[in-house]
């Protein structure tokens, strides 16, 4: 594998740019692995990466239904955080902004990560009081977190709509500087291509159709590619986690929804902050290329369809129009949807199953693209050594039972009211 | 956009409607808590058909179930809550 550099980018130049290898193998697959990880989205990836760097198991193959990448991962806002009010959430999510902080480097695969700021926007007393107490938690755990002003906000992002008759009045923010946003594909892209070089065997087009047991443990699984057998088996699907661990006759606390995001045509430089309104539910950022990216609300309603419907396509515009006046001459060019793990506290769930040998990673909601190399690496630990690390151990399977519960929005139990 | 076709008032569009959870995971105030945690959190998350509880919250803000294939949104049957049949 050529390592990338400006030397290796100066020398490929003197033949055109051609001879490069690929990025990384297209192996057939073996008839046993050690760990088989099933989803090559980020998380996935990152965990098989992980295996074989931190715990030395380099027998992995992570299956693919499609081409990696090509679910969640390729579908989200690219937003990267970990201002979470929680200390069970922003540990592990602070963990996983650490590893964007220096995964191009990690993976000498560029992933764009540009820590911009996330600014939450407060539109009322009670969203300031809010932001405080959020801000207070973070500062208690070490996470840097500044209230703003509103006078600060606006210097921030002059073309927010501050004006006493505004839709949504602005009385200040919470901002996170580490936070910002990265180049979504990328980072499977990257983490795929470092596993790959640690030996791993990515194979996509492999789509499993069931998981084989023998005496309550996991033995393999079945494939669109014929069998495998496996030592464990990680569930890493989010969207589909439902289905695939029905296939080991499992029942998990997650329904799938739709969630929508837009992109709009690419215009100069205007917006240099991650605008979030948590309130609104709403979310600004700008694409390196130019496009204005926006995010609402999840369709709050069970769907496995990958489009979304138009009221929130109505309501994402109306709340960047009336947040950032200046968006409302743009034209929206693209929107697609997602199908979003939802678990019933807002929370992940990174747990063994009751079949010896086969684990979870899903139930992120709406927020996993930020948490992919934290995830990966927690992950990969529990299907290393089979115990959680001290990070992931509050997201077991068996919370749900025992009233332990992880709900940063403080809403209740069901998937549709996050 | 979904037409859910009230059994009380008509074809409405989706949006007056709500969502609350699936026909099998009513909870009774009865019932054992091992029951009522597995209906809870033990859901099936069909890639397909499944019966669901919905409401017209704006509408007659009735309880209605609906058969809908998760995948392509396509309703299959509609019909008017009744504990009699569905608890």
């Amino acid at each position: 594998m050529t390592r990338y550099s400006a030397f290796a980018l100066l020398k490929a130049g003197l033949t055109g740019q051609r001879g490069w290898d690929r990025a990384w193998r297209d192996p057939e697959p073996k008839p046993h692995y050690d760990v088989i990880v099933i989803g090559g989205g980020g998380h996935g990836l990152a965990t098989a990466y992980y295996l074989a760097k931190v715990h030395s198991i380099r027998n992995v193959a992570v299956l693919e239904k499609g081409w990696i990448g090509g679910g969640n991962t390729g579908r989200n806002t690219t937003i990267v955080r970990s201002n979470y009010r929680l200390p069970a959430l922003h540990s592990l999510f602070d963990f996983a902004l650490g590893l964007w902080e220096g995964m191009s480097d990690e993976l000498n695969y560029n992933v764009m990560f540009s820590p911009r700021g996330a600014l939450f926007l407060g539109h009322s007393d009670a969203d300031m009081t809010a932001l405080a107490q959020r801000g207070d938690a973070l500062c208690c755990d070490g996470i840097a977190a500044e209230l703003l002003t509103a006078g600060q906000v606006h210097a921030l992002v002059p073309l927010l709509d501050m004006s006493p008759d505004a839709r949504f009045p602005i009385h200040g923010g919470l901002i996170q500087r580490r936070g910002g946003t990265a180049r979504h594909d990328a980072v499977a892209w990257g983490y795929a291509r470092a596993a790959d070089g640690l030996g791993v065997d990515i194979i996509q087009n492999c789509e499993v159709t069931g998981i084989t047991q023998s005496g309550g443990r996991v033995t393999g699984v079945e494939t669109s590619r014929g069998n495998i057998g496996a030592g464990r088996v990680g569930i890493c699907v989010a969207g589909n986690s439902g289905p695939v661990a029905g296939l080991a006759g499992i029942r998990l606390p997650i329904e799938a929804q739709t969630l929508q995001a837009f992109v709009t045509e690419a215009v100069k430089p205007m917006i240099d902050t991650v605008i979030m309104s948590q309130s609104l539910h709403c979310y600004i950022s700008q694409s390196d290329k130019g496009g204005i990216v926006l995010g609402g609300d999840p369709d709050q309603f069970p769907s496995y369809a990958q489009r979304g419907l138009p009221p929130r396509i109505e309501r994402a515009a109306a709340e960047a129009i009336a947040l950032v006046p200046a968006l409302s001459r743009l034209r929206m060019v693209r929107c697609w949807a997602g199908t979003t793990d939802m678990s019933f506290d807002g929370s992940p769930i990174i747990s063994p199953l009751p079949v010896d040998g086969l684990y979870l990673n899903g139930g992120w909601c709406y927020g996993g693209f930020k948490a992919t190399p934290g995830s990966g690496f927690v992950y990969a630990h529990l299907l290393a050594t089979g115990a959680a690390h001290p990070l992931a151990a509050p997201f077991g399977l068996d919370r749900f039972a025992a009233g332990a519960t992880i709900d940063e929005a403080g809403v209740g139990f069901m998937p549709q009211l996050r | 956009m979904m037409r859910i076709d009230c059994p009380h008032c008509g074809p409405r569009a989706q949006a007056e409607f709500g969502y609350e959870r699936t026909l099998d995971s009513i909870v009774t105030i009865d019932m054992p808590a091992d029951e009522a945690v597995a209906r809870l959190y033990a859901r099936t998350n069909p890639r397909g058909l499944d019966d669901e509880l919905w409401r017209h919250g704006f509408g007659c803000r009735q309880w209605i179930v609906l058969r809908r294939n998760r995948v392509t949104h396509e309703i299959v049957g509609v019909t008017a809550f009744d504990p009699a049949i569905h608890l």
